[in-house]
């Protein structure tokens, strides 16, 4: 580390230059340069889909590329929202992502109480099943769900895309579970000597020091419902109730794509999502560890 | 309600047990309703011919016949999931454990490139499946443009039989990211006193790579591998939105040609049968990984 004396003010630029590149290795700096490249060839088709979409016509088909446009169209996103029902389809996603995020949390920190904080005969086989539904390909189960909503008249509704999130997850109810079992016991038995009931000490002592893990499931929850293509692709036929990912599949079926407003629609979906993960960045990464490692 | 009141006289013996399974009815109801039930249902429908219209109709083993010794999409499905599931699971762990190695080396800027690294991860979609495409357009892709100005004349990429497989994998490892992210948080669980009693005995840094690094890590190893394993089986999105599985097959996967025979085609039956050897296939290959496991996972202490 280069020492600086804070008083020599004008110095300062001159001696941090040369120690910056001698305070790492070889390695290091080689690393560095590996991993910046790398973030280069991730960002930049993102970065493509973006100039393509402030693109005029003309210039998207065009064989010289131009990475910044001649002319940086922004009417193109006023177009979309003009030519197709993107009102519609961002209602529709985030109707189902809420639904489905007050579902998962409902439900997962019941069952995760459950399973964290009382015995019953049967716990360990349950929770061994708990973790196996994880590992079902969902193509098991896709034809006869498809087959039972069909019956019970919910098919081309969004009550298939919601409903079963009340019910449970198999990943939030682990995740919420590991984090419950850290819970000091000490808390809850002292509300338990106060004689308060099991949903009393959920409520007032569990979930205030749950609310980090909480937030990972809501997080996970709307990228997964967000993002969702395949149930809502079963589901759903009527085009108002397409969400934003058949949205953007209905541009393609034409018979000439545009693609500047195929990639316009694509980054306006993209952008909550980028939204929600700059919010909750380090919640994730918690997340990820707290599920990955044992 | 019942939760809280304890005027309501149960032995306090019960007491507990009750709790716990009123607690996790809600999972309990939705395991039976939405999985156990629907695999039975899957099972049985295994044996039927059903395309929802006509009554079901009970044909023994005949599906399973049908595709083992008729159908030729079904080998070049499972052919084509194979090779993909192959070459993306390897290629995923080294490239995912050379970043984490390489962040966990106190480079400056490591948030940005955690960012950076897990960003593609949470964007998935389809949005990101008609960024393929348009990156990979033969004419006025971004792909083909970069290879032009270098002078190369590049492929087809999706529209041609031969790269359309390899540009699928090679698209996968966007999301290589969040393998990295898992792996370098088990970097960070590698105990210093171990590199430092290397250091003492003059050790390489190859030598710690592979006398300590990749050992310690191997649990995290062995996490990655099965989730990738399990996620590779399953591609679906991406095949339907950017190839819908040609040309000519050649990206038919397994799951694709499953919903085409579900969705397209009404035969549930054959569908439901094409699902329970996914799934086998899916079983034995982890099953395969945790046996062989025992051989290469280093647990501290020995389990």
């Amino acid at each position: 580390m280069a020492t600086i004396t804070p008083t020599k003010e004008n110095a300062t630029i001159k001696i941090d230059k040369k120690p910056f590149l001698s305070r790492y290795s070889k390695t290091q700096l080689s690393g560095f340069v590996t991993l910046c490249v790398f973030s280069v060839l991730l960002i930049f088709p993102l970065l493509w889909m973006v100039s393509t979409s402030l693109k005029a016509p003309h210039e998207v088909m065009s064989l010289s590329m131009k990475f910044i446009p001649e002319k940086i169209l922004w009417s193109n996103y006023v177009d979309i929202f003009e030519k197709y029902p993107v009102w519609n389809y961002m209602w529709n996603t985030g109707f189902l992502t809420f639904m489905n995020i007050a579902g998962k949390l409902i439900s997962c920190t019941l069952v995760a109480y459950g399973f964290a904080k009382y015995n019953a005969p049967g716990k360990n086989v349950l929770f061994v099943i708990l973790l196996s539904t994880m590992m079902i390909p969902w193509a098991v189960t896709m034809v006869p769900l498809f087959i039972l909503f069909k019956e019970i008249g919910w098919y081309n509704t969004f009550l298939p895309l919601w409903v079963p999130s009340f019910f449970g997850d198999a990943f939030s109810i682990f995740l919420l579970r590991q984090f419950i079992m850290g819970i000091p016991k000490e808390l809850e038995e002292a509300a338990k000597i106060d004689g308060a009931g099991v949903l009393r000490i959920l409520w007032s002592v569990v979930l205030p020091n749950l609310k980090p893990a909480l937030a990972v499931v809501a997080i996970f929850s709307f990228f997964h419902t967000w993002n969702d293509f395949l149930g809502p692709l079963i589901f759903l036929t009527d085009p108002a109730k397409a969400t934003l990912q058949l949205g953007i599949q209905s541009l393609r079926t034409q018979f000439n794509v545009e693609w500047q407003y195929m990639m316009a629609l694509s980054v306006i979906s993209i952008i909550p999502c980028l939204i929600v993960f700059f919010i909750g960045q380090k919640k994730i990464v918690e997340g990820i560890t707290l599920s990955g490692i044992k | 309600m019942l939760l809280m009141n304890n005027s309501f006289r149960i032995s306090p013996k019960l007491r507990e047990p009750l709790t716990f399974y009123l607690l996790i009815s809600p999972w309990l109801i939705g395991l039976l309703v939405f999985v156990l039930g629907p695999i039975i249902a899957s099972l049985v429908l295994s044996f039927f011919q059903w395309d929802l219209i006509s009554p079901a109709k009970f044909i023994g083993l005949r599906n399973f016949k049908e595709m083992f010794t008729i159908d030729p999409i079904f080998w070049q499905s499972l052919k084509v999931t194979v090779i993909y599931v192959a070459f993306r699971v390897p290629l995923a762990l080294v490239t995912a454990l050379i970043l984490a190695l390489m962040m966990n080396q106190k480079v400056p800027g490591i948030g940005v490139f955690r960012t950076i690294y897990y960003l593609p991860s949470v964007v998935s979609g389809v949005a990101v499946s008609m960024m393929w495409i348009w990156v990979f357009n033969p004419n006025f892709g971004l792909m083909n443009g970069a290879l032009s100005a270098i002078g190369i004349s590049g492929p087809g990429w999706f529209s041609s039989t031969t790269w359309a497989l390899p540009t699928m994998i090679l698209t996968s490892l966007y999301s290589v990211g969040s393998t990295a992210i898992i792996f370098l948080a088990g970097l960070k669980n590698i105990p210093d006193t171990l590199y430092e009693a290397a250091d003492l005995d003059g050790a390489s840094t190859l030598q710690k790579l592979f006398q300590i690094t990749i050992p310690q890590l191997t649990p995290t190893i062995l996490f990655n591998m099965i989730m990738l394993l399990i996620t590779s089986f399953q591609v679906f999105t991406e095949a339907l939105i950017i190839t819908g599985g040609g040309p000519a097959n050649s990206t038919m996967f397994f799951n694709l040609y499953l919903y085409q025979n579900a969705f397209a085609y009404s035969k549930l039956g054959y569908a439901s049968a094409l699902a329970w050897i996914l799934f086998t296939l899916t079983f034995i290959c982890a099953l395969y990984v945790f046996k062989s496991s025992r051989k290469w996972v280093y647990y501290e202490g020995g389990e």
